[in-house]
């Protein structure tokens, strides 16, 4: 299977990922040969098989809803690179 | 390397020869005489531990034994302990202090284990080697020019190097499992939904696990004891049947046990002395009146593609909220989008970005049906035949490995290489089982593991037959530069 720089560009975009000009084609080799061997999966016959949904052996049911207090404003934004006034600080947007 | 006497500390607290305070004495020295060697930690917690040991003193005073109580461990670093350092491996969540405890972790505290320190790992758990961390490479107790496999690499070589009894790692593919087998100690990964994954930084969310890394099958039983059960903030979690026979874990019955080798799990790829040793294994379980019995176990031709097109893809999901908006680190840009760029750019290593944009092709317009699709599908076929296996016997066994462990800088540059240590790790994690990896001697003077796989939520008996396997063999006692 064949990867272009292109692509590797394209999903770059997609994930809000920058990349530097020397790692791109190395990346693009890397996911050139894991699709390709990734493509072996096509040889299985899967047609009738149902997907993989989730992975619990049991039912667990849905916790009861309860009423209970969770982080305060302070500790929400303790962590935040920029805030004020109780707000995080984000880039301008317009 | 001078071990700590970590058998003698249970008895020894027990018995009020032992105080929990001393304890941490003797394991900071330790560890301060091997870090410079081995790099396992991240960062001691403030001094050292001391204010659990001194609440686990109080508790012992009061009359109460056992458990892990006064037990210092380390806590691999994508486990969140409310208001310390919590990096991930990852310069992204620089000066990031979580605001609550991983219900996990929080079970050990309440169950009196002394947490000392974060330990390293690859970042964000992407990695089998131990060298993805930001913070350095960690580095093998029995050969520092070795890996000690990962991601739980600091963990697993906290306990090979007897700073502690036991660790706390995450496995999502084998991360719990490959850097026991490579450093001779013992690591479980429980049932999906046994541990909560709650406070754990998610990586691929439908694998994620936590595991505890320890010397014994005893010790283990012991930490899933504490930690086990149905949580209400991870609605995937669910209840362990037969919680209580953890306490004072008996051995399994070995005569007439079922015990499965697949001829895929010693083929022509496997390092011949470590298929002596897992033979070795199933002759000492033979003698014993177990019946071994070869099947084969197809599925484990593709597991490694399955694992990492479905990894890949949950990662790009799951690493998106590492945008320099709310938390971790900033990097500066026009704009919110260009400032994320920059900021990922600045903070992920090359293996996070790997994973982040194979799957973000997989998930990508026009390659989701023959990618992802396909893989969840594979998925499904790989638990059929698990559990088509485990209807034929009780337990199958195999390596962790096919290689002991390699050199550092000997994988890094074939990301495919790197993925392959892993195959015998995926499958029971793509299937969701419980799997035990144990030591089982060694193989050109380094550590061989042994992989157990049980039944869904039969991880007690899987711990049963670990330790009964750990009555008649003495390998888990082995230590780096022959001590024992």
């Amino acid at each position: 299977m064949k990867i272009t720089r292109e692509e590797v560009l394209h999903c770059a975009e997609l994930a809000c990922l920058r990349l530097r000009e020397e790692e791109i084609e190395g990346l693009r080799q890397d996911m050139e040969r894991l699709l390709s061997q990734a493509e072996r999966l096509g040889q299985l016959s899967l047609d009738d098989v149902p997907p993989w949904v989730q992975g619990l052996p049991v039912d667990p049911g849905l916790r009861p809803d309860r009423v209970q207090s969770t982080f305060s404003q302070a500790e929400a934004l303790g962590n935040a690179p920029e805030s004020a006034q109780g707000h995080f600080v984000v880039p301008r947007v317009l | 390397m001078q071990p700590l006497p970590w058998e003698a500390a249970r008895p020894g607290l027990d018995a009020g020869d032992l105080a929990p305070e001393a304890l941490l004495r003797m394991a900071r020295e330790h560890l301060e005489r091997e870090e410079p060697t081995l790099g396992a930690l991240q960062q001691l917690l403030p001094e050292g531990g001391g204010a659990w040991a001194r609440a686990a003193h109080r508790r012992l005073r009061a009359g109460e034994r056992g458990g892990l109580l006064g037990l210092p461990f380390v806590v691999k670093d994508n486990f969140a302990l409310a208001g310390h350092p919590m990096g991930c491996g990852s310069r992204i969540l620089e000066g990031y202090r979580p605001p609550f405890t991983a219900t996990v972790v929080g079970r050990l505290l309440e169950a009196g284990a002394v947490p000392i320190a974060s330990a390293r790992m690859d970042e964000f758990a992407m990695g089998s080697s131990g060298e993805y961390c930001a913070g350095g490479a960690t580095r093998n107790p029995w050969d520092p020019s070795r890996v000690p496999g990962g991601s739980s690499s600091g963990p697993a070589v906290a306990v090979a190097a007897d700073y502690v009894p036991f660790a706390l790692g995450s496995d999502t593919g084998g991360s719990v499992r490959l850097p026991a087998g490579f450093c001779g100690v013992s690591g479980l990964r429980p049932t999906f939904g046994v541990l909560s994954r709650w406070g754990i930084a998610a990586m691929a969310s439908s694998l994620d696990q936590a595991g505890p890394i320890a010397r014994s099958a005893v010790l283990l039983a012991e930490a899933l004891h504490a930690m086990a059960g149905r949580d209400s903030l991870d609605i995937l979690s669910v209840d362990l049947p037969r919680r209580d026979a953890l306490k004072d874990l008996g051995p399994a019955r070995l005569r007439g046990l079922r015990v499965g080798l697949p001829k895929e799990y010693l083929g022509p790829g496997v390092h011949p002395g470590i298929r002596e040793r897992v033979q070795e294994a199933m002759s000492s379980l033979a003698g014993e009146g177990a019946d071994i019995v070869e099947l084969s176990l197809p599925s484990t031709e593709f597991s490694i593609e399955t694992y990492y097109l479905l990894c890949t893809s949950e990662v790009s999901s799951n690493m998106s909220r590492y945008d320099g908006m709310r938390f971790g680190r900033r990097v500066g840009g026009e704009g919110p989008r260009s400032v994320a760029a920059h900021t990922r750019d600045a903070g992920f290593g090359a293996e996070v970005k790997r994973r982040i944009l194979l799957g973000s092709f997989c998930l990508s317009r026009g390659y989701y049906d023959a990618f992802y699709l396909r893989a969840q599908k594979a998925r499904t076929l790989i638990r059929q035949d698990f559990d088509r296996a485990l209807r034929i016997v009780d337990v199958l066994a195999g390596p962790i490995s096919p290689t002991p462990p390699f050199r550092l800088g000997e994988k890094t540059r074939d990301p495919l290489e790197m993925y392959l240590a892993d195959i015998f790790t995926v499958g029971p994690a793509l299937a969701g089982l419980p799997c035990v990896s144990l030591p089982a001697g060694l193989a050109d003077g380094l550590p061989v593991g042994l992989q157990f796989i049980a039944r869904s939520l039969e991880d007690v008996f899987l711990l049963e037959l670990a330790h009964a396997f750990q009555q008649i063999t003495s390998h888990h006692k082995l230590r780096p530069g022959g001590a024992s």
